[in-house]
């Protein structure tokens, strides 16, 4: 009776627990809706219930002159689907050959990958800028986009053969027996295979340029070539409170399709990094 | 190359075919392969040679020039930094050459060696099908790798170099020149009072803030993860899904939001603390609160995914482990002692240890709140300023470049350690790897 009555304060102590997480979680999330929905601007006059809710915050970045808010979401979306495709190609190009061939450096290659994917790339940003004003892509979308793209290589490598590791190797070599080429194999049979973890790569690059705010605030000068992030960012920090429901109804814009994608996906991006981490 | 060498295998002849070979190749790229009989082969090395000279010398020696000098008169239009740049690109671009002349020098090396025993040597179709048919996997990571090595070699190269010369606000081309200084930026950072006390406060909190963040987002996910996967507990798929949320929303926009709920005047923390009968806490602007309330958002941001990395391995550990420990009549904080938590940790040991890296480097969360703010007296950081906000306030903000890559260098040597461990859990699996 008494261990009875002791697993079921465990569960009530337990259930508690998870609410109060829970609203944690959701509290800051409902509070920003929140916000975007109230008819004034500043901070203070940001609710969770807004007394007389209303749409014209999202209504003002569509439509107002002042608002560059469009011009910001096309920015982004054209880097990130550049950003995405590009990094797909060259990772795993690089994971394959890596999985399956037997090449001199690879060893060392893959080794220099794994300190490489360490280094925060904040710490290079000056030789970024002195970089892309060599070869004139300073305040570009391409020098942005090249500098994601590589940035990205070592960690998404190792994200991509070890993968590439876990598709039997009987399937290329019998292949290979009825006279399938490199290339055949590679885009016809290891690829497709592949999906999973292609979708996980490209979701990463994806989402990149969308959240970041760092590179493109030092790359890009130009404000009608800014991004989303960098665009929000002014928006609260140029006057603190001052424009904070319109900064609440832009972010909710961003977050929504983002957070969206990602629950849809969290379970990939899980299995490949304890498969990345088991499997090296 | 006066003799006229005959090309039959002699054993303990010092002129043999390979060794002569790789001799005229040593002396001028494709010479070897001339010797060799392979025209067109030969023919091509001794071309890119020459295009190889004529379209970089003029670059290569501006270059080396400039990375020794770093420019020797304004007047003349000398840029130190770009001749920085321009020094290291010719010292790659150099390490390309080389390796092509060693490529070309084996290769005459290794056609002399089957000429002496007896075999013709490989026409130009053949040697064609061999690059395509070996070389693929080189085909496969070269576009990689030349854009590491611009977006990551050459980036760290120059932080490297950077770090050693006094290149700051006023020591800034066009108008300036920047001078090499040895080792003289990390004696004046460790030499100054004001440089070494806001040295060690930051590295101080660097380390706490890792340490502290790290492992309460882990175990506080880690201990979700077992609460929901209790046998008892009924709607596991909404916790797990409502409490990844924090994770799914992009982090910038959370912690620009949590800047706003932290707000000293209007932020509804502190409306709340208020109405319970709490006096606002000054969460901007008093040093130790803005601790408390960046550690409390990177809790938030930070364990949803230990939970779901957790609940992965939770759900892979065998219940007969438990019916064992319960037959044997462990108790539950036994159970999670002896199978629970090692098996855990055992499994999420390499993804931890990038977390702790990941937050030793956290600048966003930081930044973002209040600009590693604030300004604390007698220091040139911020109060919650870690290593790495500091670096961008050196650069972005002081324009102290050559402290910002001296510190850098320090982030590195961090950060390498945190690399060697990973190495070495890695060594295991790589012999393994090798023999599949």
């Amino acid at each position: 009776m008494n261990t009875k009555w002791k697993s079921h304060m465990g569960i009530v102590l337990t259930y508690l627990v998870l609410l109060f997480m829970v609203v944690i979680s959701i509290y800051p999330i409902l509070w920003v809706i929140g916000s975007s929905l109230n008819p004034g601007t500043s901070l203070f006059s940001s609710s969770l219930i807004p007394q007389n809710a209303t749409l014209k915050h999202y209504i003002w970045l569509f439509t107002s002159s002042d608002s560059q808010y469009v011009t910001w979401y096309l920015n982004t979306l054209k880097i990130a689907v550049i950003n995405s495709l590009i990094s797909i190609l060259l990772t795993t190009a690089t994971a394959y050959a890596f999985s399956r061939y037997r090449f001199i450096g690879r060893k060392h290659g893959l080794m220099a990958f794994l300190i490489l994917q360490m280094f925060p790339s904040l710490m290079a940003m000056v030789a970024f800028y002195v970089l892309l004003n060599m070869v004139n892509l300073l305040d570009t979308h391409w020098g942005l986009i090249l500098i994601y793209a590589g940035g990205q290589i070592p960690f998404n490598t190792w994200l991509v053969k070890g993968f590439f590791d876990t598709i039997p190797r009987g399937l290329d070599e019998a292949a290979k027996i009825d006279g399938a080429g490199h290339n055949t194999i590679f885009f016809r049979i290891m690829l497709p295979l592949a999906k999973p973890i292609v979708a996980v790569v490209a979701l990463f690059n994806f989402i990149t340029p969308m959240t970041d705010f760092l590179l493109p605030q030092i790359i890009l000068t130009s404000s009608e070539k800014q991004t989303l992030a960098v665009g929000l960012f002014s928006f609260i920090n140029e006057q603190f409170g001052k424009n904070f429901t319109q900064f609440a109804a832009g972010a909710v814009l961003i977050a929504i399709p983002i957070a969206v994608v990602f629950i849809a996906l969290q379970r990939y991006f899980i299995s490949g990094l304890t498969t990345g981490a088991t499997k090296g | 190359m006066e003799a006229k060498f005959n090309p039959k295998p002699e054993n303990g002849c010092f002129l043999r075919a390979s060794r002569i070979a790789a001799a005229l190749s040593v002396l001028s790229m494709g010479l070897g392969q001339l010797y060799n009989g392979q025209w067109i082969k030969g023919i091509c090395f001794f071309v890119l040679q020459f295009c190889y000279i004529g379209l970089f010398f003029e670059f290569l020696n501006v270059g080396l020039w400039g990375i020794v000098t770093l420019g020797t008169s304004v007047e003349h239009g000398d840029h130190s930094i770009m001749l920085l740049a321009q020094g290291i690109i010719s010292l790659l671009v150099i390490a390309l050459g080389l390796l092509f002349y060693v490529l070309n020098v084996r290769d005459a090396y290794k056609v002399g060696l089957m000429r002496e025993s007896g075999e013709k040597p490989p026409t130009i179709a053949k040697t064609y099908q061999n690059v395509t048919d070996q070389g693929y996997p080189y085909l496969l990571i070269t576009p990689s790798l030349v854009l590491l090595v611009f977006v990551v070699l050459f980036p760290l190269l120059f932080m490297v170099l950077i770090a050693f010369t006094n290149y700051d606000l006023y020591h800034s081309p066009p108008a300036k020149l920047v001078d090499w200084v040895g080792f003289n930026n990390f004696f004046n950072l460790f030499g100054s009072e004001l440089w070494r006390n806001s040295f060690i406060s930051v590295f101080q909190w660097t380390v706490v803030w890792t340490l502290i963040s790290t492992t309460v987002q882990f175990g506080l996910g880690l201990f979700l993860a077992i609460l929901i996967n209790q046998k008892q507990v009924k709607f596991k798929r909404f916790f797990r899904t409502v409490l990844i949320l924090p994770w799914a929303v992009p982090a910038f926009v959370s912690i620009l939001v949590f800047s706003g709920m932290f707000d000293e005047h209007f932020g509804p923390i502190n409306q709340m603390l208020n109405s319970v009968g709490i006096e606002s806490i000054p969460w901007m602007v008093d040093p130790f609160w803005s601790k408390i309330a960046i550690l409390l958002i990177q809790f938030w941001l930070g364990f949803p995914f230990s939970l779901a990395l957790c609940t992965g391995v939770l759900q892979g550990i065998p219940a007969d482990l438990y019916e064992a420990a319960k037959v044997d009549g462990a108790t539950a904080w036994q159970k999670f002692r002896q199978i629970t938590l090692p098996l855990v940790l055992y499994a999420t040991a390499p993804v931890l240890i990038t977390q702790y890296a990941y937050n030793f480097n956290n600048f966003n969360v930081i930044y973002l709140f209040n600009k590693g703010g604030p300004p604390v007296p007698g220091q040139t950081a911020g109060g919650t300023d870690i290593l790495i906000s500091w670096v961008y306030k050196l650069t972005f903000d002081v324009y102290k470049y050559n402290y910002a890559a001296a510190v850098s260098i320090m982030i590195a040597m961090v950060v390498m350690g945190f690399a060697v461990y990973q190495f070495r859990r890695l060594r295991s699996f790589q012999e393994e790897d090798m023999i599949q």
